[in-house]
């Protein structure tokens, strides 16, 4: 285990950013979102959920793909990617480490998202393990562990020091390039830290949330369930939970007329908007129950039945804070899950 | 000092919004009568001031303008009667607003210009010209894609 | 408070068991005392779910579009800033006056858990409310607030406690307005120059993700398709793609509700980013009241609204700048 000093890790930031971009968590008007670090901005490790996951570094939530112009009656297509600078996504939580797995199933299995791709393999991430869980985290229901994340390399935040440990090669050569700040130490202080948390993470409100019958073999089951109604009643429709959402992957493409040409761009689409599945006959789901009927299934019924088991939600708990009329997963599970809900 | 000289060689992209019935005659007249006005005034003829929506001024801004104009009847001369009444409680409220997200208050303006009125509609249009070209380039309230490759 | 709830309680039970409304729209428990959700209820067994508390912060009227269009009368709880919202859709016959039962309740101002999480409780289990103070167990000890610390952000420059329409009320207690002018947050603003301006309001808006929060729980925004829903439109789009994009929206959405927004506040309570929004809305209301007469939008279900009416001699667009000049 290796520590650095807290009071050293501006300076430490910017040695990063001499080589490297660096995104981390960062106090902006008030909110904490990821940003490009820069000398002077507001980094706030301490803040538990940023209010955009950091799926936005890989997944952005508008992105140009590609550009066309035109001369005459000639059409050039234009690649428009930017290359790549590797950099450093700094601070990420257990849960949101564990969407990038779900993401990755999605954008990485064949054919490949070559955009994201690109991100992907530019990126080391450093993760950040909680020590101040609050009652609407429930990751351990998904078997994820807050105290001891992975990625690249794996850190721990106490009052004086971030302790910092490296997994894999990449880690490893991070540790290098800031081992001008680092000093041994810290293995007793990191598993009392994890201790304690965990102790506090067993006794969150909704730990022992029971999955048990989100299981393909009952899909039409569920997907025929009379609760949904009353499940969705106050949905207004508005797309903050798959906003925040650090596994939602859904986006639209558009186009957008520039001066000399036209930018196609994709970003960011929501299950929960009238025009989602809007085709050329009509649209498959008229009413906001479909909607939010597919948004629930697909986390905890169709997704783990074409990924081996593995449901689409971490358990951040992010749609529980956010969603303007408190419905959200949580309450999706204790209707529709297991026995031991109730 | 550089600056300056920057500035000067800066010409704005203004939009003005003219009226079928007065203004865009008194842009006409303008014209027949020899009276110049700034070739990069382009003018968007609408058949009443008060079609213009918002978004269109806007979307004037995002596609590149420095300066937008509308221009219609003399309050109380409306082809439509009571058109331009509500165009001028638009705009009002609608240029008021937009100074309050920063944009820049000379940006916008509201003319009455008469079809009689050529005179006053080139006077207009130089004077808009000058004021948005000493402001200098529209950075607020553009779309930054549109410019690209520009 | 729970004095006021069994009360509620009572009342919607007779409402249904006589038949007299097919349903009513309340709240009903959350997973905690703090994140109740707004709720239909239809039947006499489902009320045992309602709840009304100091965390009843949303504002019910918008449900009435969708809701009051099924058979039978609808009833439904208002508080004092919702009937303001309830009256303006009677005027733009979005909802009809007959369908509707409004039992008007007590509101003493809702309180806020953002507020209180940013203040620095995390892992909440519990809130007490002891009169002015709050109470609130965490997994990390125990914290007071005093009401007005963590009081909503619209609740702090309530603009009345008078219900603008009602059929019946359930008040125990007085109630008391905001005690923030409400315009104060305007009027620093107006007071700053452009570029200061310029910058505050790019900082607040960069923070958007266009979820379209602000604008689905807007009871002003009650269009069947919104323009940016509709490709044909040439504006339409879905998370920003630029900078103007997040401007365009918010400028076109305050202008669209521009005399017809009751000021409920909704906007920034749900906002993820908490992007003060209603500073948005309540400029047009200040220019509105300075310009063409005071004018508060719901105050009557009757009558046109600022912007759909004229006078002969209002003033010119330019005007609106004049006596500012430094």
């Amino acid at each position: 285990m290796l520590r650095i000093a807290k009071e050293k890790l501006n300076a430490l930031y910017a040695k990063i950013n001499e080589s490297m971009g660096l995104f981390i968590p960062v106090k902006r008007a008030g909110e904490v979102n990821y940003e490009i670090w820069k000398e002077g901005k507001e980094v706030s490790l301490e803040t538990l959920k940023t209010v955009k996951s950091p799926k936005n570094m890989f997944f952005p939530s508008t992105e140009n793909m590609m550009k066309f112009k035109t001369e005459g009656k000639a059409l050039e297509i234009v690649d428009v990617r930017d290359e790549k600078k590797p950099f450093v996504l700094f601070g990420v939580k257990a849960c949101d480490y564990k969407a990038i797995e779900v993401l990755d199933k999605v954008f990485l299995a064949d054919p490949v998202d070559t955009f994201y791709q690109a991100r992907r393999e530019a990126t080391t991430i450093v993760t950040l393990a909680c020590s101040r869980p609050e009652e609407s985290c429930f990751c351990g229901v998904f078997g994820i562990d807050a105290t001891s994340p992975l990625g690249d390399a794996t850190s721990w935040l106490d009052e004086s020091y971030l302790y910092v440990q490296a997994n894999t090669e990449k880690g490893e050569a991070l540790i290098a390039l800031i081992k001008e700040f680092v000093e041994e130490g810290g293995d007793a202080e990191v598993k009392a830290q994890q201790e304690k948390t965990t102790e506090i993470l067993k006794k969150l409100p909704f730990a022992q949330l029971d999955l048990s019958r989100f299981k393909p073999e009952n899909l039409n089951e569920l997907f025929e369930a009379p609760q949904w109604e009353e499940l969705s009643e106050a949905c207004l429709g508005c797309g903050t939970c798959t906003f925040v959402c650090p596994t939602c992957q859904c986006f639209d493409i558009r186009d957008f007329k520039t001066h000399d040409g036209v930018i196609r761009y994709r970003c960011w689409d929501s299950c929960m908007y009238s025009d989602f599945t809007l085709m050329a006959h009509g649209n498959s789901r008229t009413t906001q129950m479909q909607r939010f009927r597919q948004r629930f299934m697909h986390k905890l019924v169709y997704y783990p039945s074409q990924n081996d088991g593995l449901y689409s939600c971490v358990g951040c708990g992010r749609c529980v804070n956010k969603c303007p009329q408190n419905l959200n997963i949580v309450k999706v599970i204790k209707t529709l899950g297991g026995k031991k809900n109730d | 000092m550089q600056e300056v000289t920057e500035k000067k060689e800066f010409t704005p992209n203004i939009v003005a919004f003219c009226c079928n019935w007065c203004s865009y005659a008194g842009a006409d007249l303008a014209g027949s009568s020899r009276l110049t006005y700034p070739a990069n005034v382009k003018i968007i003829r609408v058949p009443c001031s008060c079609r213009v929506n918002p978004t269109f001024v806007l979307k004037a801004f995002q596609q590149g303008a420095d300066g937008v104009i509308l221009c219609g009847c003399h309050p109380g001369d409306c082809h439509y009667v009571t058109g331009n009444y509500y165009t001028r409680r638009r705009m009002a409220l609608l240029f008021s607003f937009l100074n309050y997200m920063g944009i820049e208050k000379e940006r916008t303006r509201v003319e009455w210009v008469s079809a009689a009125e050529g005179a006053k509609f080139s006077e207009v249009m130089n004077d808009f010209v000058k004021t948005v070209t000493a402001l200098g380039e529209n950075k607020r309230l553009t779309d930054l894609r549109v410019k690209e490759g520009k | 408070m729970r004095d006021i709830e069994l009360k509620m309680i009572e009342r919607a039970k007779a409402l249904l068991e006589s038949g007299e409304v097919a349903r009513v729209v309340g709240w009903k428990k959350g997973e905690f005392y703090f994140d109740p959700m707004p709720a239909v209820f239809e039947t006499v067994e489902e009320l045992n779910d309602f709840v009304y508390n100091s965390f009843c912060g949303a504002n019910l009227s918008k449900y009435l579009i969708k809701v009051s269009k099924n058979p039978g009368k609808t009833a439904i709880f208002l508080k004092p800033c919702d009937s303001f919202s309830l009256n303006q859709l009677f005027k733009e016959h979005r909802v009809i006056r007959e369908n509707i039962y409004v039992i008007a309740i007590e509101c003493q101002g809702k309180l806020s858990v953002e507020k209180m999480k940013k203040l620095g409780v995390s892992a909440i289990t519990e809130v007490n409310e002891n009169g002015e103070e709050i109470v609130v167990s965490s997994l990390y000890g125990e914290t007071k607030f005093s009401r007005d610390e963590v009081l909503l952000g619209k609740c702090e420059t309530c603009k009345s406690k008078v219900h603008q329409v009602k059929d019946e009320e359930i008040i125990l207690r007085e109630m008391q307005a905001g005690k923030k002018d409400r315009f104060e947050d305007v009027e620093k603003l107006e007071a700053m120059s452009e570029e200061e301006r310029f910058t505050f309001w790019r900082e607040q808006l960069s923070k958007c993700i266009r979820c379209n929060a602000c604008r689905n729980v807007c009871p002003a925004c009650s269009c069947m398709k919104c323009v940016f829903d509709n490709p044909a439109s040439g504006i339409a789009a879905k998370a920003n793609d630029d900078k103007f994009e997040e401007q365009l929206f918010h400028i076109i959405r305050a202008f669209h509700v521009a005399g017809r927004c009751t000021d409920c506040g909704e906007c920034s309570r749900v906002c993820p980013q908490g992007i003060p929004l209603h500073l948005l809305n309540r400029k047009f209301i200040k220019d509105i009241d300075g310009l063409y007469g005071e004018y508060q939008a719901g105050e009557t279900a009757e009558g046109k609204t600022p912007l759909t009416s004229y006078n002969e001699e209002d003033g010119e667009p330019s005007d609106v700048f004049k006596g500012e000049e430094k």
